[in-house]
Order: structure tokens, then sequence, then C-alpha cells
């Protein structure tokens, strides 16, 4: 557990001085233990346990928005499982129960690597559609077709600058949304 | 969307750098600020005798327990912007305000007064005190919430209760240059009050607006 949650810290810091690659490792890596996590937490509270990746991806988005509150000499998972225990419990009581999550569940929890059990997630695919038009062509672009930043710019004739300020604010928006709703 | 798509967006909007959350929080004080001062100049000003009175320490000393009222809440309320942090080792701070003031009461106690204690405690403007207060203290306190809406506090209402006192701080900053009233026993109980009423309005925001 120790040298995953290294592993983690170094690869946020390098996510933070600019290097997408490591950032991209570092999802995919804590992604698995997220999952399981929910799914627990769902289990728990008698919910299905197949709506885990919902929350899954709720909990990617506010760490990848609330990420500069992270302090680059502090270890990651901490402030990880903070920003996860926060989004979980509020997923629960959305769903209409509330129920005690000990944060040393996420610590100790075993990656869950079968995303294919479970429901496919429909949340953010529903706010996506309620976005400003150049917000969500934009993120269908990127997110759905794999384009680039560059690609996308071409094909919807904008500045990169612009692509990827639209893509910033979707993704702010789309967080939003899924907080109101 | 799958999560594997997701999380490639995320990568690719790496790029993307957020301001802290001090200088969000700043930003929208200095913002706020105006309408305070425009509260505090329309409704109240500087009492005429603020040159001779600072000559007294007790009027001094109101400064001193405002302003350390409004830093020490600066930096919990930002300590409580990241999401694992909780009041262990941070709280303390609050309760520097509350030292000058016992600090303060103690020595107007060792001296001769002209007033009895009561006469000094209710002093001459406690109900504009407890008005004064909270309204300067409003356009801060939505300066400040919306300064920490852009951290990720793990604990809202206690968050926002912390910028309650922030805004509260510099609102009684404001409030002590006009108030005629400077013996530390007035101080310890209006703007006391005045401080939890804004707290507490602080809280029950915070509550509402400061979730991630």
């Amino acid at each position: 557990m120790r040298e995953r949650e290294d592993e983690w810290t170094g690869l946020m810091r390098s996510a933070i001085s600019g290097d997408s690659a490591a950032y991209h490792r570092l999802l995919k890596a804590i992604t698995p233990v997220l999952r399981a996590a929910a799914r627990r937490g769902l289990a728990r509270a008698g919910q299905p346990v197949d709506q885990s990746e919902d929350i899954v991806q709720e909990i990617l988005l506010a760490v990848h928005l609330k990420r500069h509150t992270w302090d680059v000499d502090a270890p990651f998972a901490p402030w990880l499982f903070a920003i996860a225990r926060n989004k979980l419990i509020d997923a629960l009581r959305r769903r209409g129960r509330r129920i005690f999550v000990n944060v040393d569940d996420f610590a100790e929890t075993l990656p869950d690597r079968s995303p294919a059990e479970a429901a496919s997630p429909r949340e953010v695919a529903a706010q996506l559609e309620t976005l400003p038009a150049r917000q969500r062509e934009v993120l269908q672009s990127i997110a759905v077709e794999s384009a680039s930043i560059k690609d996308t710019a071409q094909k919807l004739s904008m500045s990169e600058g612009a692509v990827r300020v639209a893509l910033h604010r979707a993704l702010s928006s789309l967080t939003a949304k899924m907080r109101e709703s | 969307m799958d999560t594997d798509q997701l999380i490639r967006t995320l990568a690719a909007d790496n790029d993307h750098r957020a301001r802290p959350v001090g200088f969000v929080m700043a930003l929208a004080l200095l913002a706020a600020s105006p309408l305070s001062l425009l509260i505090f100049f329309a409704a109240l000003g500087v009492r005429p005798d603020a040159m001779a009175a600072m000559h007294n320490p007790f009027f001094d000393l109101k400064f001193v327990v405002t302003l350390s009222l409004a830093s020490a809440a600066t930096a919990v309320s930002l300590h409580l912007s990241r999401p694992e942090a909780s009041l262990a080792g941070w709280g303390w701070l609050l309760m520097i305000p509350i030292g000058f003031l016992v600090a303060g009461i103690t020595a107007e106690m060792t001296i001769p007064q002209r007033l009895p204690m009561m006469t000094r405690l209710v002093g001459s403007n406690s109900r504009v005190c407890l008005s004064a207060i909270p309204a300067m203290s409003l356009p801060l306190l939505v300066g400040s919430l919306l300064g920490l809406r852009h951290g990720a506090p793990a604990r809202p209402a206690l968050a926002g209760a912390v910028a309650g006192m922030v805004s509260a701080g510099f609102a009684a900053t404001l409030y002590a240059s006009h108030c005629p009233d400077d013996s530390p026993l007035f101080v310890a109980t209006w703007y006391t009050l005045a401080t939890l009423a804004v707290t507490a309005i602080g809280a029950l925001a915070g509550a509402r607006v400061l979730r991630f």
C-alpha cells in the first residue's frame, strides 16, 4: 500500500509540473481503487453496486477540478481519499441514504479492475446534453472521438486556446450540474 | 462516456492551472470591500475624536482584537479549504483574539475607572454595534465564501463559520474606528455577540454553498 501511495505522489507531482502522460497514468492507477471503494459504499448503503461507475466518474472530476488544493509537499493519498470520501458520501446522500464511510476503508482498499460488470455510467452523458453547443462539441470530440486538442481546433475552426478554454469550462459545468442534480 | 474516455479527457485538460485559493479569496474580499466601506462611510464614519483616542491603549486594543480575529480566521479558513484538513493544530489560532480581550479586561480592572463596570459593559452604542458589524460583514462574507468555493472544504459548515469570522473581523475593525466605547468589557460583550451572529450565518450559508 505504501509503495502504491508513494508512486501516486510522484505521478501527481509530475502531473502538476506539466506531464500529462504522468497524469493519465495516475488517473488510471487510482480508478480501480476508487471503484472498489464506491462499490463497498453502495453495498453498505444497500444500493445496487452496479452504479459505482457514476460515482467513480464524479470523484475523478472532483480530483481534476480541485487538484490545486493539493499541497505538492504532502502525500497524495490522504488528499485523494478525502476527496473520494466526500464525493462518495455526497453521492449516497443524493441517492437517499446517509451512511458513515470510514476513511481507512480507502487506504486499505484493493483495486477492483472489473468495470465490465457495472452498468454503464449515465450521469456524465446525461449532463453532457445540457451543455452549450460549443462546449459539448469540444468535449465530444476529445472524449468520445479521441481527437487531440489540435485536431479538434481544426475541425471546429477554433484556436487551440479556445478549445482548451471550452474543454475546461465544459468539465467545470458538468461537475456543477451533477452536484445540483 | 466511459471512464477511460473521461480519464483521457481530464489528462487533455492537464495544462489548465487554477489559481491558489488564497489568491482568489483575496481578490473576492477586495472586490467586496467597497460595499462594506460604503456602508461604513454612509451610515457611521470615523468618530470625531479618533486622533486623540489613539493615545488611549484601550482604543488601540480594539484594533488588535479585531485584526487578530480577521487574520487568524483567514489562516484557518484557507487551511480548511483543503479536503483533508481538520481544525486540529489550527483551532488555537482563533483563541488569540480572545487572549487579547482577556488581557485587556484584566488590565482595565487594575486601573481605577470613572464609570462602574456595568456602565462600561453596556456602553452607549451597543445596538448600533450589533447591527453595523453584521451589515458590514455581509458583503465580505459573500467574498470569503466565494473564495472558499474555489477550494475543497470537506466540512462546509465549519469552513463557512470561519469565513463568517473573517468577515466579522474586518467589519469590526471598521466599526471600531466609529465606536465611542473603548472598554474591553464592551468589546468582549457586543463585538463578540455580533461576531457570533455572523459566524452562524456563515455556517448556514457554508453548508449550502461550500459543498464541492
